[in-house]
């Protein structure tokens, strides 16, 4: 194959910052694409790219070893890998990485691809206590498998987002005490709304999770040995517990693209439709690419907000829209036009999901029953479907995928197999953006591209 | 570089929970409920032939697999 894009693509330095899922496919789709110059991958963590969805769920519950979950490719691929070396830094003008151990790579194009972190407890003291884990990475679930593998008499898990949840599932699974708290008023309100929440909550109480909603965990207490034993709430109430997850959503990182000169901030980095990033005044820049959960960028099917989209697919999809576009002329770059998809197993349900539930205000149970539950649910907006979530219904999914893109009216007027006798439509019921829940996966982050105003900033005493 | 064992990834957005994995490779594909797949993402070699079988039976293709010694 010729070298794609001319002296760039024969003899160029593509710097991939960021070694996950995002950044290894970006290296294969730069690959695929022709690129034959230099490829370099820096990531923080020393292991090679790892699937990150099997540590809530197989490895947690000993089905997987931690150290099985590398993702196929990574060791075959052509390139350099600075793996357990952070980038602290990124020099526009003289288009250089900084590492955090004093090396500086040059590069003709840069892929930030840094992805997010999982938001610590607020109270420092308190999250240094053995036995309080975030799950984010490998080390954290070898930890908590560690913590569970000592037989607690109650795991609390904080926050009822999807990671969470998955967590509480596993715990159960193990046949482990199990309480979940959540500050809104069910789990995965922020993804999915509370109404659709209110199933996700009957499934977590029929496998015996002690669920506690619309709660605030206020602070931690250790025993001598500096153990988590209790966990106070703001309803009064003390539990005795062993382990404590916290499971509190993401924090995306930028920090070290501070003072870049860069569009990134807490919410992300923002880049347009075709991932090239934005300058601090809104510029497009034309080497420098973002991918994955870092990245937020306008969806030309959402009306062009920036969303940041913490999805195994997005990862995927956007690092090959970076790829594309980085070896090719501007007249033949591709938009990321991708509707996002996700899904969780938890409780013994697949739960998989479509389009952009948050922008949604209505929601409609248009096949099967929540009853079961086993139903495909379609969210509206302004008299348009813009999601639909299924609970062990995935087949349908490419179908609603399909309905998305079309913008198909909102509550839809096509007749389904097992439709309910009557269509109701319901309140999606999404909590007031405002409020800090669990994380939603999918962060509506408005249309400006420079927007670095907004930031979650933890509650005084320790309440989130 | 040469590939120590066996690697699995799955699409699980693709996956639809035909099962047709779990029925040709027991050990490596378990489904929780009626459509939530669960697997071992690096099995142990002698795996390696109904791996591949179901993966091959995949109707949606979701599963992608490496070989050991395979040349990545």
């Amino acid at each position: 194959m010729s070298p794609a894009n001319g002296a760039f693509g024969a003899n160029g330095h593509v710097v991939i910052v960021g070694a996950s899922l995002a950044g290894l496919r970006a290296a294969e789709a730069l690959r695929e694409g022709g690129f034959q110059g230099r490829l370099t991958l820096v990531g923080d963590e020393p292991y090679e790219p790892y699937d990150r969805p099997p540590l809530s769920k197989q490895v947690l519950t000993g089905q997987a070893a931690p150290e099985s979950i590398a993702l196929p490719r990574a060791s075959g691929l052509d390139a350099e890998w600075r793996l357990g070396t952070p980038a602290v830094g990124l020099d526009l003008a003289g288009k250089r990485v900084r590492l955090a151990d004093g090396d500086e790579l040059g590069f003709d194009r840069v892929l930030i691809a840094t992805g997010t972190r999982a938001r610590p407890w607020p109270n420092p003291e308190e999250a240094a206590l053995v036995g309080v884990v975030t799950v984010r990475g490998r080390d954290d679930t070898v930890r908590l498998r560690h913590e569970l593998a000592a037989g607690p008499r109650r795991v609390l898990v904080i926050g009822a987002g999807f990671t969470g949840s998955e967590i509480a599932s596993a715990c159960r699974g193990l046949g482990l005490p199990v309480t979940v708290t959540e500050r809104a008023a069910t789990p995965l309100a922020g993804a999915l709304g509370g109404t659709i929440g209110a199933v996700a909550a009957r499934l977590q109480r029929e496998y015996g999770v002690d669920l506690r909603c619309g709660v605030s965990v206020t602070s931690l207490e250790g025993d001598d040995a500096g153990h988590v034993r209790r966990a106070h709430l703001d309803d009064g109430t003390t539990l005795e517990i062993d382990v404590a997850v916290v499971a509190l959503g993401a924090q995306r990182n930028t920090e070290w693209l501070r003072n870049s000169g860069l569009g990134a901030g807490p919410r992300g980095v923002a880049c347009d439709a075709g991932c090239r990033v934005f300058d601090m005044y809104g510029i497009v820049t034309d080497d420098i690419f973002a991918a994955g959960d870092v990245a937020r960028s306008p969806h030309p099917l959402f009306g062009f907000e920036f969303l940041a989209l913490e999805h195994w697919s997005n990862a995927i999809e956007q690092a090959e829209v970076a790829a594309h576009n980085m070896l090719h002329a501007e007249s033949e770059r591709r938009p990321y036009l991708h509707v996002p998809t996700f899904w969780s197993f938890q409780f013994g349900v697949s739960i998989k999901s479509a389009g952009v539930p948050p922008l949604g205000d209505q929601v409609v149970i248009v096949q099967g029953s929540a009853d079961e539950p086993r139903f495909v649910a379609l969210y509206g907006h302004h008299g348009r479907t813009v999601a639909a979530v299924t609970f062990d219904q995935g087949k349908w999914l490419e179908f609603y995928v399909n309905q998305i893109e079309g913008a198909a009216p909102f509550p839809p007027q096509y007749r389904n197999v097992a439709q309910p006798e009557s269509r109701q439509v319901l309140q999606a019921e999404f909590p007031d953006p405002a409020l800090p829940t669990e994380g939603p996966m999918i962060v509506r982050t408005g249309h400006s591209p420079t927007e670095r105003a907004w930031t979650l900033m933890p509650a005084r005493g320790g309440r989130r | 570089m040469k590939l120590m064992t066996m690697r699995i990834v799955v699409d699980l957005n693709r996956c639809q929970g035909y099962g047709q994995c779990v029925f040709l490779a027991p050990g490596v594909f378990e489904l929780h409920g009626e459509e939530a797949l669960m697997y071992d993402p690096g099995p142990e070699e002698e795996q390696l032939i109904p791996v591949v079988r179901a993966a091959a039976a995949c109707p949606v293709r979701a599963i992608r697999v490496e070989r050991p010694g395979q040349q990545a």
